[in-house]
Formats: C-alpha cells, structure tokens, sequence
C-alpha cells in the first residue's frame, strides 16, 4: 500500500512538472509575472542536496486547475461559488476571497501579494507572507514536525500538509486512554 | 599487645588468616564474574549480545537485532518540547510503548502527560494525568508530557547501590537490567517520577515486539527491575530522532544535538523562552520546555 501510494505520487509529480513547465512557457507568452525573490533558499536545500518534502495534499483528481478553468473566462468579482462548495473558508474570511492567493491568469500557480507567481509546492512563501514568524521558526526546523534523522536526511512537511488552508486551526482531537491508576491492595 | 588482644577476643592467628583468605578469593570470583555493561569489555559485550539476540528471537519467533552502539564523538543529546502546542492527545504514550517493548499488563508507560489549568500555570500539585475529555485541548488546560530528563546531576544514579544506572557519554541516562535489583530508591531520588517498576511479571506480545533493540534500551526487561526513557537510545544512536518525536500530531517534540550551533535544540535555548522543570533542584535537566509562540 505505501509503495503504492510512493509510486502514486511519483507520477503525480512528474505529470505535474510536465505539465508546469508547459504552462509557464504559455503563461510567459501571455503576461509576463513579476520575478520571485529566491536570495533565500528553500530550507529543505542544504549543502546543494534536496530533502523529502511530500506533495501539497491535492483533493482527487482537481489538480491541474487549468484542466477545467482553461475554458473558463475569469470572473474576479467577488461573490459566493457555485462550484467548489466543499471548500469553506476560514481564515480572516471577512477580508480576503479565493483570487487572493489563487492566481487568475493560471489556474495551476498561486500568487503573493505583489503578483509573484508561485507553484503549489512553494507555498509556505505564501504563508509565510502573514506567518513571519511562523516561517522562520519552520526553516529553522523548530515550527512542524520533521521525520528521519537528527543529523542526517530528514522528511519536512509543508504548511498545508498540517494545516487546511481554508481552515488552518487544527480540529480537536480524540485523546489516547489515560493511563491505570496505581492498584491499591485489598483489604 | 595486639596479639594478647585477639587472644582475649577469641579469634587466633590461623582463623584470622584463613578468613582474610576467604575474603580475598571471594572478591577475585566477584572480579571474575558478571561485569556492569558500563566497564565490560567489547568482545564480551558483542558475545553478550549476540546471546541475547539469539534468546529473544527463539523467544518471539522473528529476527531480533540486540544494538551494542556506543555514544557519538562530539555529541550530547537533548530535547525540547513545546508546551503552547502540546495539545495533551497522548499519541506519544502509545508510539514510545511501543518502540520500546513496554509491558502491556501490568501496564507500564515512560511518558505521563499531565493536564493543568491555565490560571494555575505549572502546578504538580494540581496536575491531572488521568484526564479523558471526549477531545482535547479541553477550555482552561495546557498539557505538559513528563518522562525522564536527563539530568546531567541526575540523583537517581547517585543513590543506586549496585552502580547499575549511569550517564553515558552521550548525556542519556541508562539502566543496566541485569545489575538492577529493584531496591527503588532511584524512583524516590527521581523528583520527576520518571522511572518505573516491574511489580509484575512484564507481557509484551510476540507480534508487538519491535525486534530493533539496544542492550541499554528497549530489550525486554524482567520482574523486579527500574526501567525508563532512553531517548530512543536504539534509534537516537543511529541518527534517527526518538519514536515520539516522529509521532507528534502538532510537532511539539523537539530532538537534537546539545554541542551541535546549528541544531535546532540549539536555536530554541538562544531564541525562544525556555524553562526547565524544578530548575530549583539544580539537577540540571537537558529536557527543555518552551513556548514556540
């Protein structure tokens, strides 16, 4: 099951890389973005070699966006979807909508506030916009969790791999069974 | 005047000779004999080991692998845990049991997650381990998961009289099981109530058997011995960070190296604020909690 699920994604990934690549080349053509600011490296670079980091946690089958939205002339007003309804948004609803970080022009990329295009798997620069803090206590390793090794190879997660970001806040959980009190003798 | 002295207590010259003689072969044999894991020498420890590993697989039907790792040139471990993102759901419990070959009945669990009201701040005497909420974090409470700390002036290993718990090198605490006699003082010098007893006779399933042991570490223990955390000692020596650490839900649980300035242990003592459970003890814990936030 799980190396069925590795080999999933595998091909995920290079289905999506294909695919980018190919829409950035359009994308160019059409309107060209502003550049990114990559002064800063990913943290999961380090001495030149890239760690693990799994894909952005996909619904089935939505990703390419551009698959459905190619044909779909942009709306940018603001208004209640009729598609997506599964989709609530939860995170300072009250000021901000789907085209703040979704990019209109291409479906398949996000975007930062000064219009940057950014691809899903860069997103904890989205993030990090508002989050700061946040970003950096998770470059430093200190904010998520990290798997592997402590002085070697180690797996991160991306914001969005913890965290809906629809509804960030995590949901209460089930706790695990409280330990047995000591037994006491009978008498 | 010596000799008068011994005649008047009534021992003469040749017993005084054959109990010293006695006394004296005696403590050769003691010599001879089982040696502590701390002072035994490599070949024999890798003997000792490969024995136990052929005893615990015949045992548990399945290939077990008994690590004899010594510590890493260079390294101290510690760890961090941060207390605004704990959320008290005690997953770590289950994953460290688990890891480290507890026994399930009677039930014996190295790490104790104890509830506390929010108002009261870090309060022992109102802490709750026995909490079961339908869902956690409950309103009011913050959570803080206990287990052994390490202490670099640890007073349980001072108080054993058979010398069969000691800090190893690399800062990790450890129990040498077959030198335990279970007298339990270690358990009342501990101020952290980190440590355990076997009052029954441990069961551990064959089928929950994690075969990936270490000699200090997680190997089945016996009735009547101490046992606690090790830091994953069989995983942490291999590079690997501890079971818990690995299962946090929220990635409060922090692993790392004390001497290394980039680790992320590091970082956490420099940047966040840091405190330490019963600093006032001066037992020097190196099992920091912090505020992440």
């Amino acid at each position: 099951m799980r190396r069925l699920l590795v080999v999933t994604f595998a091909v995920m990934a290079v289905a999506i890389t294909a695919r980018s690549g190919v829409l950035r080349a359009q994308a160019g053509a059409t309107k060209p973005a502003p550049a990114i600011d990559r002064t800063v490296p990913p943290p999961f670079m380090q001495d030149g070699q890239t760690l693990e980091v799994p894909p952005p946690p996909f619904s089935d089958g939505i990703f390419p966006c551009s698959a459905c939205h190619e044909s779909i002339k942009p709306d940018r007003t603001r208004r209640v979807l009729t598609f997506h309804d599964d989709i609530v948004l939860k995170h300072d609803q009250d000021h901000r909508w789907c085209l703040d970080c979704h990019d209109a022009d291409n479906r398949d990329f996000l975007h930062l506030a000064g219009g940057q295009r950014l691809p899903f798997d860069e997103s904890y620069m989205l993030c990090g916009q508002c989050h700061g803090e946040k970003l950096r206590d998770w470059r430093v390793g200190v904010h998520g969790r990290r798997t592997g090794q402590w002085n070697g190879h180690k797996t991160y997660l991306l914001c969005v791999n913890c965290h809906n970001p629809h509804q960030p806040r995590f949901k209460p959980l089930p706790p695990k069974p409280a330990p047995k009190p000591p037994m006491r003798p009978i008498r | 005047m010596a000799t008068e002295e011994m005649h008047e207590s009534g021992i003469s010259r040749r017993e005084f000779a054959s109990v010293a003689a006695a006394a004296a072969a005696g403590l050769l044999a003691t010599a001879c004999g089982n040696r502590r894991l701390y002072d035994i020498p490599k070949d024999k420890l890798r003997a000792a080991v490969a024995e136990m590993e052929k005893e615990y697989s015949a045992k548990y039907g399945k290939a077990v692998t008994v690590s004899d790792a010594g510590p890493m040139p260079g390294v101290v471990f510690a760890y961090a845990l941060d207390i605004s993102r704990c959320v008290g759901c005690r997953r770590c419990v289950y994953a460290c049991v688990a890891e480290n070959n507890q026994s399930r009945d009677p039930e014996v669990q190295w790490i104790r997650v104890l509830s506390m009201d929010k108002s009261k701040g870090i309060d022992f005497q109102d802490a709750d381990p026995y909490y079961q909420p339908e869902t956690v974090p409950q309103d009011g409470r913050f959570y803080v998961p206990t287990a052994c700390q390490h202490c670099r002036n640890a007073p349980c290993t001072k108080v054993c009289p058979t010398g069969a718990t000691w800090t190893e090198k690399d800062g990790i605490v450890v129990i040498d099981y077959d030198w335990c006699i279970g007298c339990r003082y270690c358990m009342a010098a501990c101020p952290y109530g980190a440590r355990h007893f076997n009052w029954g006779k441990p069961t551990l399933p064959s089928d929950q058997v994690n075969p990936d042991m270490h000699v200090l570490g997680n190997r089945p223990r016996q009735q009547g011995v101490v046992e606690k955390c090790t830091f994953c000692i069989q995983r942490s020596r291999a590079g690997r960070y501890p079971a818990c650490v690995e299962v946090c839900p929220v990635g409060a649980r922090k692993f790392g190296n004390l001497l290394d300035p980039n680790s992320e242990i590091r970082y956490i003592i420099e940047n966040k604020r840091v405190l330490l459970l019963k600093q006032e003890l001066n037992t020097m814990p190196k099992f920091f909690y912090f505020y992440g936030t």
